[in-house]
C-alpha cells in the first residue's frame, strides 16, 4: 500500500556476512564495554548505610520544634491541616494544665498529633502557613515500611528530642 | 396638618452610597442604608448590633465621609463621621470605600483596636469567625508600630459555661447591652476607665439568667467563648448544620456545628452581617448537644470567601465541555452526513 505521508522508508535487510553470523567479535565487543565500566567511578551508594547530602531546600519528614526552653512550640491551631492538600493532618488539641507551663508553649497545645506519611506529598504548605515556626520538613526520607499503620506518624515520632536529652545522647556517642 | 406632616414624614429619603442610590425611611443610619444596598459597600461594624438599642458608636470601623449634607443644605460634614450613629437626609451623599480618606481612617482604627490585642488567634476559638480577624485582614496594616507591653488579664469564668479573656475585649459593650435588654436583671458591666476599663461582674458573681449563653454570640471577638467547645475544635474543620427545636423558652432556631456525628456547639443562626436572626436559651446553646433533640433543616449557606467553606466543594461547576451544546451538536451531525454522504 502506499504510504499517505510519503515519509515511508522501507529499509532494505541484506543477508548476514561470516562474521556477523558467527557473533563472536560482537560479544567481545559487548563484554570489553562492560569490563570498562568496572574500573569507572560507581554512580550508586549504600542506601541506608550511606546517605547523599540533601539539597538545602529538601523537604523530608516532619519534626515538631520546640522553643529555646524546650517547650513544645505546636499550639494546635490547624492551619497545617487546613493548608495541608493531601488532607494527611490530624490532631487534637487540650488545654495545658497547671504545673504544665514547661512542657507547652501556650495554654493550648497538641494532645494527639498525626501525619499520615502516606497522604503527605512533601509539599512543604504545613511548614509555610505555620504562625508559631513549630513545624518543619527537615527530617531524612520517611522509612519504608511493611503496614499501613506504621506510617502513621504520631507525636513519638514527630516532636524533636528536648535539648538535655539530645546533648545527652551526643556526649554518649562521642 | 398633622396628616400632612405625618405623610411628609414618612416619605422615603433618597441617599447615595458610594454612588449608589437607595431609598429608605427617614431616621435610618447610614449603617443601614448601606446594609439595604448590600455588598462590598457597607461599612464593618465592630460594637454596632441591630437588635441592640443603643449599641454603636464606641469602636469607630463604620466611620464614613459625607461630602454632600442634604438637599437643603448640601455642605459636607467637617469630619468623618460613625455611619451607625449619624441619620441619612434626603439627598445625602456618602463615600465608604471611594473615599481615601476613609480607608486611611479605618487603617488607624485597625490598629488601635488591635493595640492591646493580643494576636493569639492561632489558640483562640473564635478564630474562623472573628470579626476583628476580617478587619484586620481587610482594612488593617500588615504589621504593628506597638513596642509596648500589651494589658493582660487572667481569665474569668463568667457562670461555669462562660469565659471571659479581657485580654482580648475590644470594649464595644455588645454584651453589656445583652445582658441589659435581653435579661432582666444586670449582673456583669464594665468597670475601671479608660485603660483599666474592663468587662467584670462584681465578685466574679455568675450571671444566672436563661438567655446569658447569647453575650458568646455577639462578642465580635474571643472575648466572650463558650466553655463547652473550648479547645474542642477548630472553627473551620466543623460543619454548620440549621436546626430547630421545640423549645419552650425561645424560638429553637439554631445552628448546630458538627464534627463527624458529634455536636461540638450550638449557636444561634447568623445573618450575613454576624448578628444572630434570633436569641437562643441557655438550655438549647449549652445542654442539647445530641443529634436526637433537634430537626436537621439543612447545611447552613457559608459564603465562598470563609475559611469555614474551605475544603468544602460544594459549589463545584462541571467544565465547559461537558455542558451539552445543542447548536453545536446539530452542526457536527451536518457535517458527519455531508463527509458520510461520498
Amino acid at each position: 500500500m502506499e504510504s499517505l505521508s510519503g515519509r515511508k522508508k522501507v529499509l532494505e535487510q541484506k543477508p548476514m556476512n561470516f562474521m556477523e553470523r558467527i557473533y563472536l567479535p560482537a560479544i567481545f565487543k559487548g563484554m570489553a564495554i562492560t569490563f570498562m565500566h568496572m574500573f569507572k567511578k560507581k554512580e550508586t551508594i549504600h542506601y541506608p548505610e550511606q546517605e547523599r547530602e540533601f539539597s538545602e531546600n529538601w523537604r523530608g519528614m516532619h519534626s515538631l520544634k520546640r522553643d529555646e526552653q524546650g517547650k513544645e512550640r505546636c499550639t494546635a491551631c490547624g492551619l497545617c491541616a487546613l493548608s495541608c492538600p493531601a488532607e494527611a493532618i490530624t490532631m487534637i488539641s487540650a488545654e495545658r494544665e497547671k504545673g504544665e507551663e514547661h512542657l507547652y508553649r501556650e495554654e493550648k497545645y497538641a494532645a494527639v498529633y498525626e501525619i499520615n506519611m502516606l497522604r503527605c506529598i512533601f509539599c512543604g504548605l504545613c511548614e509555610e502557613a505555620c504562625p508559631k515556626e513549630a513545624i518543619y520538613l527537615d527530617g531524612p526520607i520517611v522509612p519504608a515500611d511493611f503496614l499501613r499503620k506504621d506510617f502513621i506518624y504520631g507525636k513519638d515520632k514527630l516532636v524533636e528530642m528536648p535539648i538535655n536529652e539530645l546533648e545527652a545522647l551526643k556526649a554518649v556517642t562521642h | 396638618m398633622n396628616i400632612l406632616n405625618f405623610l411628609k414624614l414618612s416619605e422615603k429619603v433618597k441617599v447615595t452610597i458610594d454612588g449608589m442610590p437607595v431609598e429608605v425611611e427617614p431616621g435610618t443610619s447610614i449603617l443601614n442604608a448601606a446594609r439595604q444596598i448590600g455588598g462590598d459597600i457597607v461599612p464593618p461594624a465592630m460594637c454596632y448590633y441591630s437588635k441592640l438599642e443603643g449599641s454603636g458608636g464606641k469602636c469607630r470601623t463604620c466611620l464614613v465621609k459625607v461630602s454632600k449634607g442634604s438637599e437643603k443644605d448640601p455642605r459636607p460634614m467637617p469630619k468623618l463621621v460613625a455611619s451607625c450613629r449619624t441619620n441619612v437626609m434626603d439627598g445625602m451623599e456618602v463615600q465608604n470605600i471611594t473615599s481615601p480618606e476613609v480607608v486611611e481612617a479605618r487603617r488607624g482604627i485597625v490598629e488601635m483596636l488591635l493595640i492591646n490585642h493580643p494576636l493569639d488567634c492561632p489558640v483562640c476559638d473564635q478564630a474562623g469567625e472573628c470579626h476583628l480577624q476580617d478587619l484586620a485582614y481587610e482594612h488593617g496594616a500588615e504589621a504593628t508600630r506597638y513596642e509596648f507591653d500589651r494589658r493582660t488579664f487572667d481569665r474569668i469564668d463568667i457562670g461555669d459555661k462562660i469565659q471571659l479573656h479581657m485580654t482580648r475585649c475590644i470594649l464595644c459593650y455588645r454584651c453589656v447591652f445583652v445582658a441589659d435588654q435581653i435579661t432582666e436583671n444586670r449582673v456583669h458591666g464594665i468597670l475601671g476607665r479608660g485603660d483599666h476599663a474592663e468587662i467584670s461582674t462584681y465578685i466574679e458573681k455568675a450571671i444566672d439568667n436563661d438567655f446569658s449563653g447569647n453575650v458568646i454570640d455577639v462578642c465580635p471577638v474571643g472575648a466572650l467563648t463558650d466553655k463547652t467547645f473550648r479547645f474542642k475544635n477548630r472553627v473551620w474543620f466543623t460543619k454548620p448544620v440549621e436546626a430547630h427545636r421545640d423549645c419552650p423558652t425561645c424560638s429553637g432556631k439554631t445552628t448546630l456545628w458538627y464534627k463527624g456525628e458529634e455536636v461540638l456547639r450550638v449557636t444561634a443562626r447568623k445573618d450575613e452581617f454576624g448578628e444572630v436572626e434570633e436569641f437562643i436559651c441557655n438550655t438549647c446553646r449549652f445542654d442539647k448537644k445530641e443529634t436526637k433533640d433537634w430537626v436537621i433543616e439543612g447545611p447552613k449557606k457559608v459564603s465562598r470567601q470563609s475559611v469555614i467553606n474551605s475544603n468544602h466543594y460544594d459549589q463545584l461547576q462541571p467544565a465547559q465541555v461537558v455542558k451539552k451544546n445543542l447548536e453545536l451538536m446539530e452542526a457536527n451531525k451536518e457535517q458527519f452526513e455531508r463527509a458520510t454522504k461520498f
